[in-house]
């Protein structure tokens, strides 16, 4: 008995508390990223955003919340419920799923597994099964048609996205998100790799249905893609799930691309003056802060520029995302061997 | 001159001004009205909720005539009259149905005696239908209650009528 309580039991329960401790928050941050959304756009069109619910609107996520849940739950005729209502959840969890591996500070992560980027990259691209699903069991058409439109997408933008990673983890040497971080002590990768910068960013707004290719939504003119038929929670836990795929790809280009929990002061000699502060600024803060700053050009982007075409949208991915984050990988071998870097 | 234009498109020119040009607006002044705590500028013209006004005698303006009634294009206005004890002539109902009327105003032009007008008001929802089926009694009670404003906005729309 005492073994089983001192073997599996606590370790068990202190697991869970840890997956509580890094889920809450994420939740919580979710929930602010919809209000943030809103105000930040508000502002770039001289609009206030709401502002009334709390103090500077801050209720305004737990409104919406209450307002979803009291909403009836429609489930079409001759959809498949079960189907109908796994999708959502899958996308739901799929975002929260990937932050078993992404580690906040050194040493600060669940699972310090050593193909962490593998399995991050096997996580972004399940979530099309969400999407697929959904359109599938609606049993609608526009769902549908939705849905294949999404799906098409988010596999055409992975296989660029798959490239870049694969020039960024050449770089450093290692599959491991950790020892990914410490590589960029003194070098951010997005120095470096600055093209390949604005390519994965590009990629992940694809990935992540959001502006400027929300094309699986498009609300001005395609009905609502794959979420057609959705009300309620279930569509709540897909807007939801669009929000913390935001912050998930936020976290990606952070660790990939921004130096994780690094502070800046060793990158730029500039600022050693500060850097008594910024060594004592813990490292989960400085990636949060990271986070934040990828949220916001996302936010930011929404709010400049206009829908692509869905043919604009696979000519970039395909005959300019794709051939680029090649020639950038070749080269970044080359450059590897050639200097004789490329890691054992 | 297609090398310029390339290099352009390859540095995403255009869409680093975009985002600069919404990144000054997000600092810039708001456009929003704060509704319920401000409110925007309105014409002595405004058609909102409806009144009918007295005398300063406190004698009802209305007479009966029936013009509005008889204007009105969506028939929202329903009046009974008869002669009062005292041998003038008025109405002994004067309803108007709120959910049906469109605010053209007309009511309002017609009028002989200025009775009944069209007030600044636009606040007037309510829960329930019935509350919009304005009576006599709600109309008197709302000119009472607008009454110097109702004049203000008369004298100032009187050089144009």
């Amino acid at each position: 008995m005492a073994e089983f309580v001192d073997g599996y039991l606590l370790p068990g329960l202190w697991i869970v508390a840890k997956i509580l401790m890094l889920a809450v928050p994420l939740l919580i941050l979710m929930a602010f990223l919809t209000l943030a959304e809103r105000r930040i756009i508000g502002a770039m069109q001289m609009r206030k955003g709401p502002n009334v619910v709390g103090p500077f609107g801050l209720l305004q996520p737990f409104a919406d919340a209450v307002k979803l849940l009291f909403k009836e739950t429609v489930v079409p005729t001759g959809s498949s419920p079960v189907v109908f209502f796994l999708a959502p959840m899958i996308t739901f969890t799929l975002a929260l799923l990937a932050w078993a591996v992404i580690p906040l500070d050194v040493g600060m992560v669940l699972s310090n597994v050593n193909v962490g980027i593998l399995y991050l990259f096997a996580i972004s691209s399940l979530g099309v099964y969400g999407i697929v699903m959904a359109g599938w069991a609606s049993n609608s058409r526009y769902a549908f048609l939705g849905a294949m439109r999404s799906a098409a997408q988010m596999v055409s933008y992975e296989v660029s996205i798959g490239f870049v990673m694969i020039s960024v983890l050449l770089t450093a040497g290692t599959l491991n998100l950790s020892e990914l971080v410490e590589a960029q002590r003194g070098m951010w990768f997005f120095l470096p790799h600055f093209p390949m910068f604005i390519v994965f960013f590009i990629s992940v707004l694809a990935e992540t249905n959001r502006h400027p290719f929300d094309l699986p939504e498009a609300e001005s003119e395609l009905v609502a893609g794959f979420m057609t038929e959705y009300s309620s929670m279930a569509f709540a836990l897909f807007f939801l799930g669009e929000y913390m795929n935001m912050i998930m790809m936020s976290g990606i280009v952070s660790i990939l691309f921004l130096g994780g929990w690094l502070a800046p002061h060793e990158m730029l000699p500039g600022l050693s003056v500060l850097a008594p502060i910024f060594t004592w600024i813990p490292g989960v803060l400085w990636f949060f802060f990271k986070i934040c700053f990828c949220l916001f050009v996302f936010i930011w982007v929404r709010a400049t520029f206009p829908r692509y075409r869905y043919d604009q949208l696979m000519r970039l991915g395909w005959k300019v995302f794709l051939p680029l984050s090649l020639i950038w990988l070749v080269l970044t071998a080359g450059f590897l061997v050639y200097t004789g870097k490329l890691a054992q | 001159m297609a090398l310029n234009a390339s290099l352009r498109t390859a540095l995403l020119w255009e869409l680093l001004t975009g985002m600069w040009l919404t990144l000054k607006y997000m600092f810039g002044p708001k456009v929003t009205l704060n509704y319920p705590f401000e409110k925007g500028p309105l014409s002595p013209r405004f058609r909102g909720e409806h009144a009918l006004r007295r005398y300063p005698n406190g004698e009802e303006r209305c007479i009966a005539c029936k013009l509005c009634e008889a204007i009105c294009p969506a028939q929202a206005i329903t009046i009974e009259a008869e002669p009062r004890a005292d041998g003038s002539r008025r109405t002994t109902r004067y309803d108007i149905d709120m959910t049906k009327c469109i605010y053209c105003g007309f009511c309002e032009e017609a009028c002989p005696v200025d009775a009944i007008v069209e007030g600044p008001n636009f606040e007037f929802a309510t829960e329930t239908h019935d509350e919009l089926l304005y009576n006599k009694d709600k109309l008197l009670a709302n000119g009472d209650r607008w009454e110097p404003e109702l004049a203000k906005r008369l004298e100032m729309n009187a050089p144009y009528r």
